[in-house]
């Protein structure tokens, strides 16, 4: 690609202005219609924002308005990001799937005068709420299918504004450059409004220099060009589709593909075949899930080609990527696989072509991150948040692991906090929440350190390793970090255990209440002759003490092998009676354990456990299904658990 | 409704007679179709709707009576004849070539519309190669607008009965007709299928201001979509009106819900 001089632009549409200089017959955009791929070069797409931003004017949209954006992902609506960009206001796209009462909360909060929606069913929303946000004055569409009986005084059709515009350009050719020309890189570039576990979305207001600068030092990292090819599939409202096809592809100059409907991505990736492509964990496991299922439909010998090839892949695959010395016969061997198997199936799937991956949202299943990289796809993991303008730490390549998520990217500092919160500081640091002052002192400090609400470690190779949320980590005695959650999630892992409670705040050691689960362990019990009467003396029995002291331990020896873990490891646990139930107050209708509850109806039992008796009595009161109320009562066995020794140590 | 209606008459029957041997499917059976509007045809099973289909369209033939289609009387349609002037339809039973792909099966509904002869169309060379892309790009204008993009390649007999029903709509509107006849579009949707497939019929109507005569079960769509309304029971009309005329008259609630004979 061209390299231009070293930037001088402040904001997107400046940099437009500059990149069309030179760029202006590139391929900006393309979308998929009428079963052709459709093209913008970068002098169309800027002809046709610069025109819409000047019908906008006209239509009295000015410095500081927002627009709220709803849609699938289409150049016209990236174009309008640009439109108000041009003329100092704020893009603010809104997730297209959201109900009436969801895009009302966040257009009333935006305080938007102007809806652009991409079709009749966002305009049938935006038209919904208008009742509810009477600062609504327009709502412009782009597709006019069914939409030709609406109110023309409200809804308009997007070419009838561009062409509004381009009246007034005839007039005043520069009215939008000189617009373009005021602004400035601490302009709000985009508002992205997070859904947030609990309560009302928050604003997320991100300058111009946030963006630019992120999506700079980010291309850096992955040396991305102007050669790349990207499927912009994912919600415009998502920062993620911000940053990885408006910001980095502008600065870096590839171009943007937009599918032809959200029900044919897969078809459209395949065409593509992009080379820069970011999907959440679940798409590349239901990805896997239906080749694994074709895979048993398929013919013996493809089958076994296939199986035979897959194994190869996962011992040579890995390391060949991370450039790890390989005997030249498990090359020829993966060579081999490359022409029969791997290149096959990474055709079919769209990505033949890929160079860098990415992952984020959630864990991936490392099973699931191996198989993807053993096809030598370079699939990485990265961590982040809209505050952060996506990146906290990304995994460099050659050394990614599925457990941690790398390191910070240049420019970006993360440092743990005492208890153990993750914070960081980097040129994408938002500016601040949108009309919440209160969220956002709360959230960052004044030397502009943002709280994560994440607690994490640096593990021994310096990747970040997240855990759990911070608010629920607690710490040991010997002042080690304990993460409840992350615990009860490993251990419910295993099929036989159905609900954990651990302890261990301020605590010697930890140690863990457990939770058949019926139905596995009955099964188990069939097989292995275990006889027993109901649910309280299967839970009692000793081979399912031994069959649960099985699963503590596999976990112990993992916790073991990681120096920021090993004193996590459960000392003493005991099976409980009966299920922990929601009728009891013991969990949330959506099962989620209320420790403060249990704390106090299995005291004794707690004190139990950390007091080093072999047994205990205890004796609850359970509410029936149809209302009664029952007491329930066991002399529980209470067991030690067998501790790992540390590895790292004991190897050293 | 919402369509632009006017009061021009696209297709009159009149006086229909249609019997096989004894059993008269349709006795005496006038009603006229305006340009424009949603037409629907109801009664209870065996009432002789799918017949005055079958009659308007030339597949039977009356043995009384006169059709008269867009001012020309005839005592007789044609099935070629019929669709040459503007009149496509499906059927109750899907009818669509299941090994071809969605895209060809709406295809085959341009054919009306192709002009260059077979030999010229099996070359694929100059002229017909012109007229075949401009077809193409109509057929696409459906897939559009029936939102089907994603099964465009995919073989009809390997999609749900919801898809392949749109489909055949897909084919029928491909022929650019004047009058549309729909042959239970709904029978054995879901709610939210239904829903979609009246938004297309409604829409059809509004954006091509395309006729639509429309055999339904379903009571609830009928009376939201039409605009008039005809009632069949044993081969004769035994009322008409708007949807609202309809659901108050005695003798439709008698054929319906049956009478005492006492």
């Amino acid at each position: 690609m061209a390299d231009f001089p070293e930037s001088q632009e402040h904001t997107f549409p400046q940099l437009l202005l500059q990149r069309m200089k030179y760029d202006a017959e590139r391929p900006a955009m393309r979308e998929k219609a009428y079963g052709i791929w459709q093209t913008w070069t970068l002098g169309q797409l800027c002809e046709e924002s610069f025109a819409l931003a000047a019908g906008l004017s006209d239509l009295g949209f000015a410095r500081n308005d927002t627009l709220a954006i709803i849609g699938d992902n289409r150049p016209r609506l990236y174009g309008s990001m640009i439109a108000a960009q041009a003329l100092g206001g704020v893009p603010v796209p809104v997730y297209q799937d959201s109900v009436a009462e969801e895009i009302q909360y966040v257009v009333d909060h935006a305080e938007a005068r102007f809806i652009i929606a991409e079709n009749q069913e966002q305009v049938d929303k935006a038209l919904e709420i208008r009742e509810q946000c009477p600062r609504v004055e327009r709502v412009i569409y782009c597709d006019p299918k069914g939409l030709r009986k609406y109110d023309p005084q409200v809804v308009m059709d997007i070419q009838s504004v561009m062409v509004r515009g381009r009246e007034l350009l005839k007039t005043d050719p520069d009215k939008i450059n000189s617009e373009i020309q005021k602004g400035n890189s601490s302009d709000t570039s985009i508002i992205l409004y997070t859904s947030g576990t609990t309560g009302r979305p928050k604003g997320v207001v991100l300058s111009h220099e946030n963006l630019l600068a992120t999506a700079r030092n980010t291309n850096e990292f992955d040396a991305i060009t102007a050669e790349e090819e990207v499927l912009a599939y994912l919600p415009m409202a998502w920062v993620g589709d911000n940053v990885f096809s408006f910001a980095m592809g502008f600065v870096a100059g590839f171009c943007v593909n937009c599918p032809e409907s959200a029900n044919t991505v897969a078809q459209d990736l395949r065409e593509i075949g992009p080379t820069f492509y970011f999907a959440p964990p679940r798409v590349f496991e239901s990805v896997l899930t239906s080749v694994m299922i074709r895979m048993k439909d398929a013919g013996r010998l493809k089958r076994s080609l296939f199986d035979h090839f897959m194994r190869v892949a996962k011992k040579t695959g890995v390391a060949l990527m991370d450039g790890q010395s390989v005997s030249a016969w498990d090359r020829f061997h993966y060579w081999l696989g490359e022409l029969l198997v791997y290149g096959p199936l990474k055709n079919t799937l769209g990505l033949s072509r890929v160079r860098v991956a990415y992952t984020a949202g959630e864990a991936i299943g490392p099973e699931i991150f191996e198989f993807y990289r053993s096809l030598g796809i370079n699939l990485k993991q990265l961590y982040g948040q809209t505050e952060a303008t996506v990146f906290i730490t990304m995994q460099p390549d050659g050394v990614v692991r599925s457990e941690s998520v790398g390191t910070p990217p240049p420019g970006v500092e993360v440092r743990i906090e005492e208890n153990g919160e993750v914070v960081y500081r980097s040129p994408g640091v938002f500016k601040e929440y949108f009309k919440n002052p209160e969220a956002t002192a709360e959230t960052k400090t004044s030397d502009n350190w943002v709280h994560t609400g994440d607690a994490g470690y640096f593990d021994d190779e310096g990747h970040l390793r997240i855990i759990d949320r911070a608010k629920d980590v607690g710490k040991l005695n010997d002042s080690s970090m304990f993460a409840p959650k992350f615990l009860e999630n490993k251990l419910k892992f295993f099929p036989e255990i159905k609900e954990v409670v651990t302890f261990g705040d301020q605590r010697d050691f930890v140690t863990a209440f457990i939770n058949i689960d019926l139905d596995a362990v009955a099964s188990w019990a069939e097989r292995n002759n275990v006889a027993y009467a109901s649910y309280q003396e299967l839970a009692a029995h000793p081979e399912v003490y031994a069959l649960v002291q099985g699963c503590i331990e596999q976990v112990n020896q993992s916790l073991a092998q990681d120096s920021h873990l090993s004193s996590s490891q459960i000392r003493r646990f005991l099976i409980l009676h009966k299920e922990l139930d929601p009728d009891d107050g013991e969990l949330t209708r959506t099962r989620k354990v209320r420790r403060r509850i249990i704390n106090e109806r299995y005291g004794d039992l707690i004190d139990a456990l950390f007091d080093g008796r072999k047994n205990c009595f205890i004796s609850t009161e359970v509410m029936f299904e149809d209302g009664r109320k029952g007491q329930i009562e066991a002399d529980l066995e209470i067991r030690d658990a067998a501790v790992s020794e540390e590895r790292s140590r004991a190897a050293a | 409704m919402t369509n632009e209606q006017t009061n021009e008459t696209l297709l009159e029957v009149d006086a229909i007679s249609l019997s096989f041997g004894g059993v008269h499917a349709l006795v005496d059976v006038s009603f006229d179709i305006r340009k424009g509007e949603v037409r629907s045809i109801i009664g209870p099973n065996g009432a002789g709707k799918s017949s005055m289909l079958n009659v308007i369209n030339g597949f039977y033939h009356p043995q009384e009576g006169t059709i008269t289609y867009q001012g020309q009387a005839r005592k007789r349609m044609r099935p070629h004849d019929a669709a040459a002037g503007g009149i496509a339809r499906t059927f109750q039973n899907i009818a669509l070539f299941k090994g071809m792909s969605t895209l060809d099966n709406i295809m085959t509904g341009r054919n009306t519309h192709m002009s260059k002869s077979l030999f010229w169309q099996a070359l694929r060379i100059g002229p017909a190669q012109r007229e075949e892309i401009a077809h193409r790009e109509f057929v696409e204008h459906v897939i559009d607008f029936l939102e089907i993009q994603s099964i465009r390649k995919t073989p009809v007999g390997r999609l749900p009965y919801g898809l392949q029903k749109r489909v055949e709509l897909g084919r029928a509107l491909a022929a650019e007709p004047s009058l549309l006849l729909l042959d239970e579009p709904m029978a054995g949707m879901n709610l939210e299928e239904k829903e979609d497939m009246s938004r297309f019929i409604l829409e059809t109507n509004d954006e091509f201001g395309t006729t639509i005569a429309l055999i339904e079960h379903d009571m609830g769509v009928v009376m939201d979509i039409s605009d008039r309304v005809v009632v069949l029971d044993y081969g004769r009309k035994i009322a008409e009106g708007t949807p609202e005329e309809v659901r108050t008259n005695q003798s439709v609630i008698d054929a319906y819900l049956g009478v005492s004979h006492d």
